[in-house]
C-alpha cells in the first residue's frame, strides 16, 4: 500500500489550492495514508488550511527561519529526508514550485521523476504529456524505488473539504542547509482579480491586441465576468502584460470551466494549456485560425468591436 | 571563466508530432531537428556573457546520437569556443544527463552550468535542478534576467506569482526561460569558421554513468482530441449559447 506525501506550496500563509488537487491524485493511489508536509517558517496557518482537505491523513510540519522563502536548495534536502520516513511517494504539483524543487529531490534520492501525472494507471504506472501535449507515454517506474513526481494540476480537481481536520505534528528534521542560495525579493503582479491557476473563467487576449494600452478591453471583459486575465505567449514577449499570465506549454496549464480566448490564433503551444477546458470561446478576425478547430464557440470578427459588446450583453 | 551550455537538440518546435501506429514511439524519421529553443537561449546568454567580459569562454555539450554533428557545429557557429560531443546511441532521461553533465563539471570545472528549463521533446524540466543537486550547488531556475557580481550571480526567475529575484554563489546552474534574450542568428562566414572549431568526442558508455532507462515508456498515444464545436454569426448568439450550457 502506498505512503503518500504531498509537498505544500503556499505563500504569504495561504495554501495554493494545487496541493488539493495533488490529494486528489494521490488518492487513485488508493493509499493507505495522504500526509502533507509543510515547510515554512511559521506553518501554523497554511497546515490548518491543509488539514482540512479531504483525503489528508496528518500535516506535517518543518519550521525553521530558513524556510521563510521556497528555495529548492533549502527545501530538497529537508523534502528528501523527510520522505525517507517509509514514503513510498512524494507529490508535489507541476507548478513552478514544483518543478523547481522536485527534480533535486529525487536527484539526492538517487530516483528519476514523473513530470505532470495527468492519469495514474498503477501505483508506479503513470500517464504523462510530451511534445507540447501532441503524445501521451505511460511510464513505468521502478517498484522498488521511492517514487517522486510533479502532479500536472489541470488533470485534477481540488479535494474538498474533510469533515474533521487531520492532526498537525511537528516533524523534526536534522539537516544542515547550504548558504549559498538567497531569496533577494519577490515581484508580484497586484491583482484583485481571481488567480489564473484556479480561476474557474479566463479571458485571454493574443498579439492581436496591439498594444498594452489595448488590453484593457480583456481586463474589463474579464472583471464584468469575475474572471482571471491569462495571455498568450506572443502578447507576452510583445510586453502587453506580464510574464505570469502566459498560458501554454511553458506558462500556466489551466484547466477553467470557461475559457475566452480573444485575438489569440492558436499556436500548439498555446492549445496545451487550455486542452482541459470546459468550454472555449474564440474571438478571431481570421477564420482559419488554428483556435476554432478546438472553440466549442467560435465568433468570426474585429475584436475591438466584439469584445465591448459581449460585455454589454452579459 | 568558464561556462558550460547543455545544448541539446529535439525535433523542430514546428513539427507537429505523429504517435506511431502501434504505440511504440513518435515519428522522428525525416523530421525537422532542430537545437532546444531553451538552449538557444542559454547559449545566447552564455555568449552575451562571455562579449561582456564576464566568462572568457564557451563550452557547449551535447548528448546525442553520433549524427547530432550537425546540431554542434551549429552552436559554435552561434559562437561556442569548442565542444563536448556525448556519443549516446539512444536519448538519455534527464537524470543520465545531469550524471553525465556533472562528469563534464569534473573535466571542465565551469564556473556557470546554463541550459534550457526543459527540453520540448519530454517537457521533463529536470537536468538543471538534478545537476545542481548532485553537484551540491545552487539553482537558479526559469531564468528571465542574470547579473554576475564576482563570484555570485543575481537572476531573476519568472515564476506563477511574479518575478523572483534570488543570488546564488558561483559556482551554480542557471536554466533559461524564454524571455532571457532573443537568440542571434548565425551569419555565413560564423558557419565557415565553425568548422575548426574543436570537437571533443566521448562515448557515454567510457564516462562511468549508470545509463540505463530510469523510467520505462510503455506506450505512447495521440491524446484526447477536443472535437470542433460551432460557429456562432454574432454575440447574442454567442451568448445565449454560453447561457443554455449554464455557463452565464
Amino acid at each position: 500500500m502506498s505512503k503518500v506525501l504531498i509537498i505544500a506550496e503556499h505563500l504569504d500563509g495561504k495554501l495554493n489550492a494545487s496541493t488539493a488537487r495533488c490529494v486528489t491524485c494521490a488518492k487513485e493511489l488508493k493509499p493507505e495514508s495522504v500526509d502533507v508536509l509543510v515547510l515554512a517558517a511559521d506553518a501554523a496557518a497554511v497546515a490548518e488550511q491543509a488539514s482540512k482537505i479531504d483525503g489528508v491523513t496528518k500535516v506535517l510540519t518543518a519550521t525553521r527561519v530558513d524556510n521563510a522563502h521556497a528555495l529548492a536548495a533549502i527545501y530538497a534536502p529537508q523534502i528528501a529526508a523527510a520522505a525517507g520516513n517509509g514514503y513510498t511517494h512524494v507529490l508535489a504539483p507541476s507548478t513552478t514550485f514544483g518543478k523547481d524543487v522536485m527534480p533535486r529531490v529525487a536527484a539526492l534520492l538517487g530516483v528519476a521523476q514523473v513530470s505532470d501525472i495527468m492519469a495514474v494507471e498503477g501505483e508506479h504506472t503513470f500517464k504523462r504529456p510530451i511534445y507540447a501535449g501532441n503524445a501521451i507515454v505511460t511510464v513505468e517506474a521502478p517498484q522498488d524505488r521511492i517514487l517522486v513526481a510533479t502532479v500536472r494540476t489541470a488533470s485534477y480537481a481540488a479535494a474538498g473539504n474533510a469533515a474533521s481536520a487531520a492532526p498537525v505534528e511537528a516533524l523534526a528534521l536534522d539537516v544542515a542547509l547550504p548558504t549559498h542560495t538567497r531569496f533577494v525579493e519577490l515581484a508580484q503582479g497586484k491583482t484583485d482579480r481571481p488567480d489564473l491557476q484556479s480561476a474557474s473563467r479566463v479571458v485571454s487576449g493574443g498579439r492581436a491586441l496591439g498594444s498594452a494600452e489595448n488590453f484593457r478591453i480583456i481586463y474589463s471583459l474579464a472583471d464584468k465576468l469575475g474572471a482571471a486575465v491569462g495571455a498568450s505567449r506572443a502578447a507576452v514577449d510583445a510586453g502587453y502584460v506580464p510574464s505570469d499570465l502566459q498560458v501554454g506549454q511553458t506558462g500556466k496549464i489551466i484547466a477553467p470551466e470557461l475559457y475566452i480566448a480573444v485575438g489569440i490564433s492558436g499556436a500548439i503551444q498555446h492549445l496545451t494549456g487550455i486542452k482541459d477546458a470546459g468550454t472555449i470561446v474564440a474571438i478571431n478576425k481570421d477564420a482559419d485560425a488554428p483556435i476554432f478547430e478546438i472553440a466549442d464557440f467560435g465568433l468570426v470578427g474585429d475584436l475591438f468591436k466584439l469584445v465591448p459588446e459581449l460585455e454589454q450583453a452579459i | 571563466m568558464k561556462i558550460l551550455v547543455a545544448y541539446k537538440r529535439v525535433v523542430d518546435f514546428n513539427v507537429r508530432i505523429q504517435v506511431k501506429p502501434d504505440g511504440s514511439g513518435v515519428v522522428t524519421d525525416g523530421v525537422k531537428l532542430s537545437a532546444n529553443p531553451f538552449d538557444d537561449i542559454a547559449l545566447e546568454e552564455a555568449l552575451r556573457l562571455r562579449e561582456k567580459g564576464v566568462a572568457s569562454e564557451v563550452v557547449i555539450a551535447t548528448i546525442g546520437p553520433a549524427d547530432a554533428q550537425a546540431h554542434i557545429r551549429n552552436g559554435l557557429a552561434m559562437g561556442a569556443n569548442r565542444a563536448i560531443h556525448v556519443v549516446a546511441a539512444d536519448a538519455v532521461q534527464p537524470l543520465t544527463a545531469a550524471r553525465v553533465l556533472r562528469k563534464l563539471i569534473d573535466k571542465e570545472q565551469p564556473a556557470i552550468v546554463l541550459m534550457g528549463k526543459q527540453a520540448i521533446d519530454d517537457d521533463c524540466n529536470q537536468t538543471g535542478q538534478m545537476l545542481a543537486a548532485l553537484w551540491d550547488r545552487p539553482q537558479a531556475t526559469f531564468a528571465s534576467k542574470i547579473e554576475v557580481n564576482g563570484n555570485a550571480a543575481r537572476v531573476t526567475r519568472e515564476v506563477d506569482a511574479g518575478l523572483e529575484t534570488i543570488e546564488v554563489d558561483l559556482p551554480a546552474v542557471i536554466t533559461s526561460d524564454l524571455r532571457l534574450n532573443e537568440p542571434r542568428f548565425i551569419k555565413l562566414p560564423d558557419i565557415m569558421k565553425a568548422k575548426s572549431k574543436p570537437i571533443e568526442t566521448l562515448q557515454l558508455t567510457e564516462l562511468g554513468v549508470e545509463s540505463g532507462d530510469h523510467l520505462k515508456a510503455t506506450r505512447y498515444a495521440a491524446p484526447p482530441k477536443r472535437s470542433k464545436g460551432v460557429m456562432v454569426k454574432d454575440v447574442g448568439e454567442l451568448v445565449a449559447a454560453l447561457k443554455s450550457k449554464g455557463l452565464l
